[in-house]
């Protein structure tokens, strides 16, 4: 075969994948709140970690996260082909076969508990490994397709990383670490809910059974507002233990309250006003929401400081 | 003798292969930097080296 017949026939391969499109397959978007996360629960832990533990902990987890994102992203390609949200994900773009993507997940998910495990404890790897087969069978292969609580129960797999970094640093669960984990358990319904109203054909095109087509909207704006008021207590309860104090508080009142008022914005509103503004009070709470959280977990890392500085802590 | 430029294929294979050696360089880094931090932090290690060693031996075995 000669040079010019071998470069025709590199011609008509079809596509293979880069390097970017097996990154994209770890879902870098979501692997970003994990390693925030995780690293506010290992900081503010009253058992330091070496850097250099710290580090590899924090990637360990991050990779235990991509690792589940690849295995949801080969088992949900056919309700992600539909989905216009998802539709350029590599496996139902054709970049990136859907054995590929198992592979890597499974790969990885090996990888990130074994190493999670040799750096810091087996507790923590044992939890990454729980949060991994939560994530890609309980909720991506069962719930999600099953039930519209697949939000409420499914949220428990994001809701872990601040948890494992907790335990990474001290070995065991406490108080402070189980209300990280309740902040965005509670915080994710009410999240995804206002993402919902405002994405619904999406949903319903893929069958997926949302609140808001399983139950209609005005039953999803109910809920939103239940669980944001839920989520209130255990905001506030986590600004008073060891890794709160007055500053926290402070900024967990008014995150709140602003939540809330969102919320009862949201519960109020009826269909044909929403389509009026396109939905700007549903599509302003969902930005809101991300703000929430990120200020929540940054106002512990602030406490931390002011500890630090002879100021903060109760 | 002139060559066809290179193809895009051919670029996006390199950026993997180059990727993916930078991430296992990367890896292997770690672990040793890991070892290196575990290693220093652990009890100093003493070991049998042919020669009587009274502080290895149980305390038991030491007293009178």
């Amino acid at each position: 075969m000669s040079d010019t017949t071998a470069y025709q026939g590199v011609t008509a391969t079809p596509y293979e994948p880069g390097f970017g499109d097996y990154v994209q397959l770890l879902k870098p978007r979501v692997m970003s709140l994990v390693v925030f996360t995780a690293l506010v629960g290992l900081l503010v832990a009253p058992v330091h970690l070496h850097p250099v533990e710290a580090f590899a902990a924090i990637l360990f987890i991050a990779l235990g996260a991509g690792a589940s994102g690849a295995l949801n992203m080969w088992w949900d390609a056919d309700i992600d082909a539909v989905m216009k949200r998802t539709a350029r994900r590599p496996v139902p773009a054709g970049k990136v076969a859907g054995g590929e993507a198992l592979g890597l997940g499974m790969a990885l998910s090996g990888i990130s508990i074994v190493m999670l495990w040799l750096a810091t404890n087996w507790v923590a790897a044992a939890l990454l490994a729980f949060t991994i087969f939560f994530y890609a069978v309980v909720y991506s292969m069962w719930l999600k397709r099953s039930t519209p609580q697949n939000i409420v129960i499914g949220g428990a797999a994001g809701a872990f990383p601040p948890m494992i970094g907790w335990v990474c640093a001290t070995g065991s669960v406490s108080v402070e670490a189980f209300l990280m984990f309740a902040l965005i358990f509670m915080w994710t319904p009410p999240h995804f809910w206002a993402l919902a109203l405002f994405m619904k054909e999406d949903y319903h095109t893929a069958g997926v059974p949302m609140l808001t087509v399983t139950h209609g909207r005005k039953a999803t704006r109910a809920h939103i507002l239940v669980y944001t008021l839920l989520l209130v207590p255990v905001a506030l309860g986590a600004a008073v233990t060891s890794i709160g104090g007055p500053f926290t508080l402070a900024v967990a009142v008014v995150l709140n309250a602003w939540f809330v008022i969102g919320a009862f914005r949201i519960w109020r509103r009826d269909e044909a006003v929403a389509e009026a503004d396109k939905y700007a009070v549903e599509k302003a709470f969902f930005r809101f929401s991300l703000l929430y959280l990120f200020l929540h977990f940054a106002a512990f890392l602030v406490e931390l400081a002011l500890k630090s500085a002879g100021l903060g802590g109760w | 003798m002139t060559f066809r430029p290179e193809h895009e294929l051919h670029k996006r294979r390199f950026g993997r292969n180059m990727g993916l050696g930078l991430t296992l360089v990367a890896f292997v880094v770690l672990v040793f930097a890991l070892t290196v931090v575990k290693v220093q932090r652990g009890e100093p290690l003493q070991g049998f080296d042919h020669t009587y060693e009274p502080a290895l031996l149980p305390k038991e075995e030491t007293q009178p």
